[in-house]
């Protein structure tokens, strides 16, 4: 019998930029970072959740909306408890009724290192759950404390009641931890790459004893990580997300196995073999992660994509790097020629449909309209040249129109979902 | 109580070198006035406002202005007072006043800093110019203006208003040291984990900021200390501070000694700007030498000397 335990629809959470201190006393208005953009996700009771991604593909943040760590730009997040029954939307939630909420809903940190108080002791810390809700004190406390390191495998647990953080290992403090988040028993336990800051001999033994908690305790996890591999032995489900959206949702053996979305084929090739003779493979995404504050058109991922169309998104920053990458080759003399004749392509700065490129004062039209052929003949496969519909010479410079993006959302495909053009 | 006992002789067993030093010398000169502040009335030969003796049954005045003798050790000064009476009784007055001033002004700014830097917001914004402002005034000018105000509002010019209007100037510093701390540790992991288990602000303000954000208030305090004497002596010296009737003031003898300098009595003098100048010596040398303990940027590691062990030639080699 499955059983929604959350529900999160259409959750956004857009952080504003306040940029630098010249710009907010003229009163220019920041940028938006859309950390969490339009997420639809149901967490089924007893299952485990990966969401896997990047840094900054906005993870962390959904899992921290969970909790009510973060303010909710829009959507909503439903938790059915199993007790009553009752749903209760958690990003409206505020104060007092919040704070008990979280007995519910608990959160493993990624950093053991800073996640425990360095002037508390562990007796202290973990049990201060209970007193914070005033569950328990006395002797009682002191018990379950004690009940409770022991369960997570800090025993004898007499030996670490008293000490603090700093006299414990990394793996010792995040089983601390872990007793800590589970103390209150909760249903819902958010594990923000719980293990990604421990060393790789304790890392199996973390997962396991997160397993082990999951089948005695009946907790459902949502496992944020980056690391495929960890995820593929602990997750029953995964979701892959780049920069603030789901891309690819399914069973981890669907994943694992027909991996549909080319990130998701990107990342799996990215998981290092032991196998000497098998070399990094040449076509993982080129590039960096975009600026999330200002995020590609259509499909964030297209300007990393080795498989994208013409209806893919294709707009003039992607052209701007084209420029710049053609660039890195050619030699100084050249590349000062060129970047003298077009200037720094500020005007390509933008994601219009369509724009037009000036020649500076030593410049003439025709170098230009030369230039961009040659970086076309170049490299004539390059998926960019699809999505430019347009490109001619007028008057006063060199036009191109690009494609319209097709809209991306998630499609069911096979027993996955996968938000691609090409399904 | 033991846990307590380690922590206060931490700073001790953690220092070495100069910072000791200055520590332990700081640690003996305002001991040796908190002892004469404990037992004036044991230590000092007469009160501080006596001015005469009973000599077979008459009353008889200290012989005004005379000098250091075996009846009066420091002297008299122009008022009939014995001056190593009134230095001793000074020293209550002014670790009485510091004392008071310090603690006070370290719970209202310690409190205020947190508050206000782990909330935020306008409170944040309204506290930190107020702060500002009031830092950005002399602290005598402000130690004056305040003096004036409160002996107004207490009546008299006693031993709290004096405190008290210490304790208002040196408020900025605590608010500022501890404010900052917090704005950045309120970040902290540890403290967004106080959050998730469902710990309310004012919780997470005393069980997880406090502990973290006051290490540098000792130095703070014990600078401020030292900074309080002389303010305090300042506004004795103006007239403003403790009247003469009320208590024994080191700053109120010093003016009183203003003419003596010029005609060669030196006695009235000396021995007050001494008690001043030593207090105020041994309460810097204290934060000094707890900020180079507290302070990792200052601080030093002692290594190790390194021995190694003698080289013994090893059977059958040959080089």
């Amino acid at each position: 019998m499955t059983q929604t335990v959350l529900d999160v629809e259409n959750l956004k959470i857009h952080f504003h930029l306040r940029g630098s201190g010249l710009s907010r006393l003229l009163g220019k208005e920041g940028g938006v970072v859309k950390a969490v953009d339009d997420i639809t996700i149901e967490l089924q009771r007893g299952e485990v959740l990966g969401l896997v991604g990047e840094s900054g593909s906005g993870k962390t943040t959904l899992g921290r909306a969970v909790l009510g760590l973060v303010p909710t730009t829009s959507g909503s997040i439903e938790y059915t408890s199993s007790d009553s029954g009752e749903a209760v939307d958690i990003s409206k939630l505020k104060g007092k009724a919040l704070r008990k909420q979280r007995t519910e809903l608990q959160m493993v940190f990624q950093d053991p290192n800073a996640a425990l108080n360095p002037s508390m002791t562990i007796e202290t810390q973990v049990g201060h759950p209970l007193v914070v809700h005033g569950r328990a004190k006395g002797e009682e406390l002191k018990r379950k404390v004690a009940d409770v390191l022991e369960r997570v495998g800090l025993s004898p647990a007499e030996q670490f009641m008293s000490k603090y953080p700093s006299d414990l290992s990394g793996g010792q403090k995040q089983r601390a931890v872990i007793a800590r988040a589970i103390i209150l028993e909760p249903e819902v336990l958010v594990a923000d790459e719980p293990v990604s800051m421990l060393d790789m001999s304790v890392r199996a033994k973390i997962l396991q004893l997160m397993l082990n908690l999951k089948n005695d305790l009946g907790l459902t996890y949502i496992y944020i990580t980056h690391d495929l591999a960890t995820a593929k032995f602990f997750c029953d489900r995964v979701a892959i997300m780049y920069l603030g959206k789901i891309v690819e949702i399914g069973p981890t053996a669907e994943i694992f196995a027909h991996p549909r979305h080319p990130y998701t084929q990107a990342l799996l090739k990215a998981i290092p073999d032991v196998d000497p003779t098998k070399l990094v493979p040449r076509d993982l995404p080129r590039g960096e992660i975009p600026d999330a504050a200002r995020p590609p058109r259509g499909c964030s991922f297209h300007p990393r994509c080795p498989l994208a169309k013409a209806e893919c998104g294709w707009e003039p920053r992607d052209l701007k790097s084209l420029v710049e990458e053609h660039w890195t080759r050619v030699p100084v003399d050249e590349f000062e020629h060129e970047s003298m004749v077009v200037g720094g392509l500020v005007e390509l700065n933008t994601d219009a449909g369509s724009v037009k490129v000036q020649p500076t004062k030593g410049g003439t039209v025709d170098e230009i309209w030369a230039m961009f052929t040659r970086i076309k003949e170049e490299n004539p496969n390059e998926p960019l040249w699809t999505g430019v519909t347009r490109m001619e010479k007028v008057a006063d410079g060199v036009e191109f129109d690009f494609a319209e993006p097709a809209e991306i959302f998630l499609h069911p495909a096979g027993e996955s979902e996968v938000a691609c053009v090409r399904y | 109580m033991k846990r307590l006992l380690t922590s206060l002789l931490k700073p001790f067993k953690a220092t070495t070198g100069m910072g000791r030093w200055l520590l332990i010398i700081g640690l003996v000169i305002v001991a040796f006035f908190v002892v004469l502040a404990l037992f004036a009335e044991w230590i000092a030969p007469y009160g501080f406002s006596q001015v005469d003796t009973k000599v077979n049954g008459r009353r008889v005045r200290f012989p005004k202005l005379s000098a250091p003798s075996a009846e009066h050790l420091f002297g008299v000064n122009d008022q009939f007072y014995d001056i190593l009476s009134r230095c001793i009784y000074g020293a209550r007055t002014a670790i009485l006043v510091v004392l008071l001033s310090v603690l006070l002004s370290l719970v209202i700014g310690v409190v205020l800093g947190l508050v206000s830097g782990y909330l935020g917001g306008w409170l944040d914004r309204v506290l930190v110019f107020v702060m500002d402002a009031m830092y950005a005034f002399p602290s005598l000018l402000l130690a004056i203006v305040f003096s004036f105000l409160l002996s107004g509002l207490l009546g008299g010019s006693g031993i709290v208003s004096a405190a008290m209007s210490l304790t208002v100037i040196y408020i900025p510093q605590y608010y500022r040291v501890v404010r900052n701390q917090t704005v950045s540790v309120r970040e902290a992991t540890y403290v967004e984990a106080a959050r998730a288990i469902g710990a309310s602000s004012p919780t997470i303000m005393s069980r997880y900021l406090f502990g973290n954000v006051i290490q540098s208030v000792p130095v703070v305090g014990t600078l401020n200390a030292a900074d309080a004497i002389s303010t305090l002596a300042a506004l004795g010296f103006l007239g403003l501070g403790i009247q003469p009737g009320d208590a024994a003031e080191w700053g109120y003898d010093l003016s009183r000694a203003l003419d003596d300098a010029a005609s060669g009595i030196w006695w009235t003098g000396v021995f007050p700007g001494l008690s001043i100048v030593l207090l105020v010596t041994g309460l810097t040398l204290i934060g000094e030498g707890l900020n180079e303990t507290v302070n990792p940027t200052l601080r030093k590691r002692k290594f190790a000397k390194i021995v190694m062990p003698k080289l013994e030639p090893v059977e059958g080699s040959t080089k």
